[in-house]
């Protein structure tokens, strides 16, 4: 096992077993995570995982600023899905304060995430298609996000570390003209879905390469703590919007997309992929509702400018991230600062799942199951 | 089932494991005494009532500094139940000077990585955890950052922590 530990060493023992880096600056790793494989010949015999090469000690961060100034912060948890990581935060304190938020900032959120929830799975789909070889719909898919960056660069000033939800609200409203923009946006958009399933989800090479492979039971899944779409493409039937609400979700109508196995097994990794397609055409209709839907009235709610909840007293939101069921816990001492912030993420919990996957594995199908499971760095290590 | 009727429950079936509870909190919890953890969430999990079959996150925390003379290092496990879509909230408060509380590595698998994060950062120890390293930070450093009594060294892993002021690397560079 030691020479497991030196970086970057190509062994090969007596029983033809290799030893191999994937990892820290592998493409397939999505940002800086290692993978040391234990290979005979193409076959995985064991994977160990190791991470925190991201790890920028957020957490510790939190306890030294006031409430409010976390904020930004939180968008450097998550770099594809911020506006997830700012509704956490934002709930979880308000929660905490017990203030109300008003339901035009419910609605804004609404939209918000949604938006975030299709650039953050475009990115998740594409790389799947990248990562076995297709790089033109990954292009496509970076064109469409393109669109969303600027609207929300419109909106709120920032392209991808937003900063946008408030401690009971949001900063900015949504302008008429910018409203006209997103629903153009959505129109469009249909119609690059369809284009992005004709030009790699029916292609046969490609299901041949995803169906069937990196299969997660549901007791797995449950059990190693899968959120979000990967533990729906499992057959869970879980969405926090619908099961757990908070905001206007009950208000509005939207599917829960789970896993059917529809090219190969329940759980596989092209459900995996199949199910972010669904949503992001979810999210449309639920961005359309909570356009037409939206009151008029204030943006933020009644937040005092010092922020300090009760000494001791602590909270915790859950909300449905791009990456699944973001949870993040909040704790006071009854000062200006936090005293203890805990948030913890999809990907954490999707890759603590690889190492019991991966032996028996080839390692073209570690690929695979590593983007279909949509594992970022940043979150992973916070 | 709702939180009140959780914890009573819980009571009912390990008196003498709980000792303290709280329903009018925000997030009501349950206190349980570190030996009793493992039967409890035994009990969570395979209960029909209960089945708490995910374990959302584990929380280690420092409460130095909370209280006059209170220093104690505290884990809070939150489980959910996807059948019975209900949540409840298990605290156990450890010494400072040796905190050991059992591992649920084996009822839960999610549990190894997050009880290795908890170590990693506060230095609670998972007895029966069946690899217990560190997991964000590199092994060889020293310390749990987290512990409010954490200071930053001079130097860590060889770099120095502390930087000089930018005109004087310009200045540097400038006698080079």
């Amino acid at each position: 096992m030691d020479a497991i530990c030196e970086p970057n060493v190509h062994l090969v023992e007596e029983d033809g077993e290799m030893i191999l880096n994937m990892g820290p600056h592998h493409p397939s790793t999505h940002g800086v995570l290692r993978m040391i494989l234990s290979m005979d010949s193409e076959v995985i015999r064991c994977l160990s995982a190791d991470l925190g090469y991201l790890h920028r000690g957020i957490e510790k961060i939190g306890e030294s600023i006031p409430w409010q100034g976390f904020m930004p912060y939180t968008d450097r948890v998550d770099y594809l899905g911020a506006m997830f990581v700012n509704h956490g935060y934002a709930m979880a304190v308000e929660r905490l304060l017990g203030v109300e938020v008003p339901p035009r900032a419910e609605y804004l959120r609404v939209v918000a995430d949604e938006l975030n929830r299709i650039a953050s799975h475009i990115i998740c789909i594409g790389s799947v298609t990248m990562d076995l070889g297709a790089y033109t719909p990954f292009l496509h898919g970076i064109r469409e996000r393109e669109k969303i960056n600027d609207i929300i660069e419109e909106w709120c000033g920032a392209r991808l570390t937003y900063n946008y939800m408030r401690i009971g609200g949001v900063s900015f409203d949504l302008t008429p003209g910018l409203k006209i923009k997103i629903l153009e946006f959505l129109d469009g958009f249909e119609v690059f879905v369809q284009e992005f399933n004709n030009l790699i989800s029916f292609n046969e090479i490609f299901i041949k390469r995803c169906a069937g492979v990196g299969t997660i039971t549901p007791e797995d899944a449950v059990g190693y703590g899968l959120i979000g779409p990967n533990l729906r493409a499992s057959g869970v039937d879980f969405d926090v919007r619908r099961d757990h609400p908070y905001g206007v979700y009950p208000e509005l109508d939207f599917d829960v997309c789970v896993g059917r196995g529809i090219k190969g097994e329940v759980g596989d990794v092209y459900d995996r992929f199949w199910l972010r397609i669904e949503e992001m055409l979810q999210s449309v209709r639920l961005i359309r509702q909570a356009i037409e839907r939206m009151p008029m009235g204030p943006i933020m709610g009644k937040v005092p400018k010092k922020i300090k909840p009760e000494k001791g007293a602590s909270a915790h939101s859950r909300v449905e991230g791009a990456r699944g069921d973001l949870f993040t816990y909040v704790m006071s001492n009854g000062t200006v600062n936090p005293h203890r912030i805990h948030i913890r993420t999809g990907s954490f919990n999707a890759f603590s799942i690889v190492e019991k996957l991966a032996p028996g594995m080839m390692i073209a199908d570690l690929v695979a199951l590593f983007a279909s499971l949509d594992i970022i760095a940043p979150e992973t290590d916070r | 089932m709702e939180a009140a009727r959780l914890i009573d429950r819980l009571r009912d079936s390990f008196p003498d494991a709980v000792i303290e509870s709280d329903v009018e909190a925000i997030d009501p919890y349950v206190k349980v005494a570190p030996a009793t953890l493992t039967d409890v969430a035994a009990f969570l999990r395979d209960d029909p009532e209960m089945s708490f079959d995910f374990l959302m996150a584990v929380t280690g925390m420092d409460l130095m500094g909370l209280e006059e003379g209170v220093d104690d290092l505290r884990v809070e496990y939150h489980f959910y139940s996807y059948k019975h879509r209900h949540t409840i909230v298990i605290r156990v408060d450890l010494p400072r000077e040796g905190p050991v509380v059992p591992s649920l590595a084996g009822l839960y698998p999610t549990a190894d990585w997050n009880e290795r994060e908890a170590w990693d950062l506060l230095g609670i120890r998972f007895d029966g955890h069946p690899d217990l390293r560190r997991i964000l930070l590199p092994e060889e450093w020293e310390g749990h950052p987290l512990r409010k009594d954490w200071k930053e060294g001079p130097t860590a892993l060889g770099f120095e922590t502390t930087r000089g002021s930018f005109l004087d690397l310009i200045r540097d560079s400038k006698q080079l």
